[in-house]
């Protein structure tokens, strides 16, 4: 899976998680999660829940410890589907 | 008990419901004037072996939903009681003529949102992942959608609430004690407007521990609205069922202040409990403290049981109704035809459990504002008891338009709960 694939994926699952004010333009790479985009920090888990449900990949604890940004995210789901 | 000495008055400005028989207050309305029942069948129950297969359910439509919820908050729902609570509360709120508050937090209202159970179709999903060792796949929103107070930190939210934000729970009373919990609050002058009302999760799993009980009608199940039959000589167990219901209450000068219909004044209300003791149980009243129980709200409001035109009793249909007219009769020192009427709307809703009490306080409301009494549905013949105590007269069996000026509602619950509310019609 490329890499432009991957991030479209992503894109598509943090989409669902935006608060009504943050359009999905304003997803970008580094775009952290959290405090860029203000995805209340509970949705993170649903965010893990549907990568592993898309990716067909498990995310362990430690993964998500360092899961801030969206490029943190490809990065992860990258070294899982190797 | 001392008497509440406030002079805060305090009124009805919005009305919410969600019911077997309506959804919305303009259809529940319609239903309730028509004596529409709203009990069906479930084929479920029947799978499941319930020897009622029969319950009443509010029946909402998909699309309904996304008028009061977000796409992210539908994800992965899967609580009817908050589904219920949530909708039945902002029509109230809009009801109210009050608006969805997006800015900031407003200190001076909340919310009184009670509950029986909620959440059990969530909790029995997240069960199941538990059980498989799979309790990560939970995702965010379990708790919220299974902590008792999550129809209230729902609707807090969404309206930006900041006084009292909680969900009482006293069984089949929770409704009603939720209304009286506003009232008292904002007679104390902590509060200018509360959102006061009641949910209940319906479905098997909330109606199987009242089927083990055996106090629900097995012989209807091919004629479901029949079954449910308050204060009848065939009153043969309670009908369960679900929904929502929710009234806006704020301070007289605040509705005067902004210029909002006043549906009611709340003049009197009174809780208590039997105690479990002379003749009160876990699932049966103590009579003697049902009548203090109204006495109080008599005096609370300074009224003599003779200023009361007409009952919305709790009246479930089962054999404790005729005991239930024996207590409204020595508590109220009326009988006969010097009776008021009265009625129960669970002939059309059946028992909604802890729903019943905010769903009936609306209908009780409605029919102060619109002056009509409802009709007893599945009542044609009396039990004989009654008529010992009543007259036929008081049991109004089509609807009926007469001049109402105040209107006792009681509920009482498992536990041996009482709750009593006096409305008035604002003059």
């Amino acid at each position: 899976m490329t890499e432009k694939e991957i991030y479209d994926k992503l894109e598509t699952i943090i989409n669902t998680y935006l608060p009504e004010d943050v359009s999905k333009n304003a997803i970008q790479a580094d775009s952290d999660l959290t405090k860029e985009l203000n995805i209340n920090s509970s949705h993170l888990v649903d965010i893990v829940l549907d990568v592993e449900d898309t990716f067909n990949i498990a995310l362990t604890n430690e993964d998500m410890e360092k899961l801030h940004t969206v490029k943190d995210a490809i990065f992860i789901i990258q070294s899982k589907l190797i | 008990m001392s008497k509440n000495n406030s002079n805060i008055r305090v009124v009805v400005t919005g009305l919410g419901v969600v019911a077997p028989n309506g959804v919305g207050l303009p259809a529940f309305s319609n239903a309730l004037k028509k004596g529409i029942s709203g009990i069906r069948f479930f084929p479920q129950l029947k799978t499941l072996h319930f020897s009622c297969q029969i319950g009443g359910m509010p029946q909402i439509a998909e699309a309904l939903k996304k008028n009061y919820f977000t796409e992210l908050q539908l994800k992965n729902f899967n609580s009817s009681g908050i589904l219920y609570g949530v909708m039945a509360g902002l029509d109230a709120w809009k009801h109210a003529g009050l608006g969805i508050n997006k800015g900031d937090v407003d200190f001076d209202s909340g919310t009184v949102f009670g509950v029986g159970t909620l959440g059990v179709d969530k909790f029995r999903e997240s069960i199941h992942f538990i059980d498989a060792g799979k309790t990560r796949r939970l995702g965010s929103t379990t708790v919220q959608q299974t902590m008792s107070s999550g129809v209230s930190a729902y609707l807090g939210g969404i309206l930006g609430l900041g006084n009292i934000v909680t969900s009482n729970s006293s069984a089949c009373s929770t409704g009603t004690e939720a209304i009286i919990m506003a009232y008292e609050r904002i007679k104390s002058g902590k509060a200018k407007r509360i959102l006061a009302g009641s949910t209940s999760d319906g479905g098997p799993y909330v109606w199987a521990g009242f089927d083990a009980l055996r106090i629900l009608p097995y012989n209807y199940n091919e004629n479901p609205t029949c079954a449910s039959q308050p204060m009848s000589v065939n009153a043969c167990g309670f009908v369960p069922g679900c929904g929502a219901g929710a009234l806006v209450l704020e301070t007289l000068e605040s509705a005067q202040k902004r210029d909002a219909t006043i549906y009611a004044e709340i003049i009197g209300t009174a809780v208590n409990s039997g105690g479990q003791r002379n003749g009160g149980s876990m699932t049966a009243p103590n009579a003697i403290a049902v009548q203090q129980c109204i006495r109080e709200a008599l005096l609370d409001a300074e009224i003599q049981g003779t200023a009361i035109d007409a009952i919305n009793g709790h009246l479930t249909a089962t054999s404790k109704d005729v005991e239930e007219i024996a207590s409204w009769s020595k508590a109220l020192k009326r009988k006969g035809r010097g009776f008021p009427f009265i009625n129960s709307l669970k002939g059309m809703v059946g028992h909604c459990l802890s729903a019943s009490g905010s769903i009936e306080a609306v209908a009780t409301v409605l029919q102060l504002h619109k002056q009509f009494l409802f009709p007893n549905i599945n009542c044609e013949k009396i039990h004989p008891e009654i008529l010992k105590i009543i007259d036929s007269e008081c049991i109004p069996k089509q609807q009926k338009n007469v001049p109402l000026n105040i209107i006792a509602k009681a509920s009482f619950g498992f536990g041996d709960v009482n709750a009593c509310i006096i409305f008035k019609k604002k003059n």
